[in-house]
């Protein structure tokens, strides 16, 4: 076990990334997320490891791609422009089932935008803006340790699932500094990667693809595909409740405005309100049962998002109008405070 | 009787739904050919392009992973860094090169990547129908210049052998043709010469091949190689443009 060290939440991903067997890193400056970037510039050659610089975040995704097609474990990291450009190649990572790790660190959008902390871009990780009926797998960290940890587990679910992970954070998370420490997970064992190219002498040649030409063939994908997802979903859904038990009113919350509505909760119930928080790990698979059964027991919930309204499509589905759902989102570097939080669940 | 002229054993054993006349089977022959003769088929790995030669893999015999349209040279370029003893060996079009993946090919002939690249320069965007591209030559009709192509409103051919050349990270470049047999043969040692120059380490290599597309030049099968001797070389001259000299 290492010891505990302050670690900058950007360099958490990093660093876990190295220790989760990553040597392939290809980046292209943005901010917020510069600090991993040269986290790898300096640590990828002291372990052997790969570090390119691409020319784009096309180029470094598709780069990623020829990595894991060989594969190795390999990564990139942006923040929503740059996510925006690389969701082509990730749409043929998951079309072609190429495992692989990408980070992004939420800025303010749409456009140029600012480079203050956001969740404006829960569509764009959860959804996907590329092309084609697809799932990435999204973590959600609200600590650096938890960046960190989930950072390891993407790499593992990518390689169980052969499909891309990433971990979705924001501003704050990848700036702040906290003490963590590297915790070395127990994952089951994986599945051998008997489909990666290279040093084919004793096999038939192999076809990394997303192409189904013929008819039924992309069909046929694309519901095999479907299955994965419906598997990843039975299985990796994560969620932390917190003084849910006997709440009236609920606050669902992931990233940056979990740890703010965590505090609101603990103000909130030495006032006397009965006020728990449910806090989405995976924003996709969704923990749509968790949130389900929870408005069975609660009379209101309150999304608190850095958006206008994105995670709150997802609580709206799994609640299913069992209980009254309502959002309080900020936007555009706006984060919301635990006074804000309290004001609004008092008038609910 | 003593067999003088067979298959390349990496050609699989079936026939190519290319259009007659079309330049693709004869370069992918030649590819096929110089892979058996260096011995080097279970080390290489090839990529089938957006365009009319998305199913190499049905013809070539090697491992292959297919890149979105152009992105070619940064898909080579992580492979290359996973495989470095492996024959990383591009295949584009016209389209994937000088116009949606331009970008990533100068940079992985910057960056000096050991990777090699085919570029199929057929003046045209093939499977989609002859579109102009950006090697289409001026007053040349295509789908999307119907009246030709107009240098005002859509500027010159683009050379990319000439481009790249002016990159110090570029070690081997060359144009060449499959408009005669001879061509043909100086197209194979070229393509032999590019993997050798990828094997020794020494950068970034491309050939340049001027390919016929009869069907969307609106010519037959010979007036198309006439067609590339008399019409694209004098615009695209063949010849090398870097060549590095390693056994100096």
């Amino acid at each position: 076990m290492d010891k505990r060290v302050l670690m900058r939440g950007n360099d958490a991903i990093a660093e876990a990334a190295i220790r989760s067997g990553c040597r392939y890193y290809f980046g292209y400056p943005i901010t917020p997320q510069n600090e991993l970037t040269a986290y790898m510039a300096k640590r990828m050659p002291e372990v052997g490891g790969t570090f390119i610089q691409a020319e784009s975040e096309i180029a470094a995704i598709n780069m990623v791609y020829g990595a894991a097609a060989a594969g190795q474990r390999a990564m990139t990291s942006s923040s929503g422009p740059g996510i925006s450009l690389k969701q082509e190649g990730i749409s043929y990572l998951a079309g072609a089932e190429l495992p692989c790790f990408y980070a992004s660190v939420v800025r303010g959008g749409p456009g140029l935008g600012n480079i203050a902390p956001a969740q404006s871009d829960y569509f764009q990780s959860t959804r996907g803006g590329g092309h084609g009926d697809y799932r990435v797998i999204v973590l959600a960290p609200n600590s650096v340790q938890e960046m960190a940890n989930l950072t390891m587990l993407g790499f593992h679910l990518a390689d169980k699932y052969r499909n891309p992970a990433m971990v979705l954070a924001d501003a704050i998370l990848g700036q702040m500094l906290e003490p963590m420490e590297f915790k070395t997970p127990q994952f089951s064992p994986l599945p051998p990667k008997d489909w990666a190219v290279g040093n084919m002498e004793a096999r038939p040649p192999r076809l990394i693809s997303s192409l189904f030409l013929g008819e039924g063939k992309l069909e046929k994908h694309n519901l095999e595909l479907k299955e994965k997802y419906e598997k990843i979903q039975a299985e990796e859904m994560r969620w932390e409740g917190f003084m849910l038990d006997d709440a009236q009113v609920a606050l669902v919350a992931y990233g940056t405005c979990a740890r703010i509505a965590r505090g609101a909760v603990i103000q909130g119930r030495a006032q006397g309100v009965k006020i728990g928080l449910c806090c989405p790990i995976t924003l996709w698979p969704f923990p749509s049962e968790f949130v389900g059964q929870l408005s069975k027991n609660v009379r209101n919930i309150l999304v608190v998002e850095m958006s206008l309204g994105q995670m709150v499509e997802d609580v709206r589905l799994a609640v299913n109008g069992r209980c009254e759902v309502q959002l309080y989102g900020r936007t555009g570097g706006g984060i919301p405070t635990v006074e804000e939080i309290l004001e609004r669940v008092s008038r609910l | 009787m003593a067999k003088v002229f067979r298959k390349p054993a990496s050609f699989k054993d079936v026939s190519t739904n290319y259009c007659p006349g079309c330049g693709h089977g004869i370069i992918q022959r030649i590819v096929a050919e110089v892979v058996d003769e260096m011995g080097i088929r279970e080390r290489t790995i090839g990529f089938p392009p957006v365009g009319c030669a998305i199913y190499l893999d049905l013809y070539l015999d090697f491992d292959m992973v297919q890149p979105a349209h152009g992105r070619t040279p940064a898909v080579a370029t992580g492979l290359k860094r996973v495989l470095p003893d492996h024959i990383i060996l591009g295949y584009e079009g016209d389209g994937g090169l000088t116009a949606i993946g331009t970008a990533e090919v100068i940079h992985a002939a910057n960056r000096s990547e050991n990777i090699t690249i085919i570029f199929v320069n057929n003046a045209v965007y093939g499977m989609t129908g002859g579109q102009m591209a950006p090697t289409t030559l001026i007053s040349q009709k295509t789908a999307t210049t119907p009246l030709g192509r107009d240098l005002k409103r859509d500027g010159y051919p683009l050379r990319l052998c000439e481009l790249l050349a002016t990159l110090d990270g570029s070690a081997y470049l060359i144009r060449t043709a499959v408009s005669s047999p001879a061509n043909v043969r100086k197209t194979k040692k070229a393509i032999r010469r590019a993997i050798e120059v990828q094997m020794e380490g020494l950068g970034f290599s491309m050939v340049e091949v001027l390919s016929p597309c009869p069907i969307n030049w609106g010519l037959t099968p010979v007036e198309a190689m006439k067609w590339i001797d008399e019409k694209m070389i004098p615009y695209f001259p063949l010849g090398e443009f870097k060549s590095p000299n390693s056994r100096g």
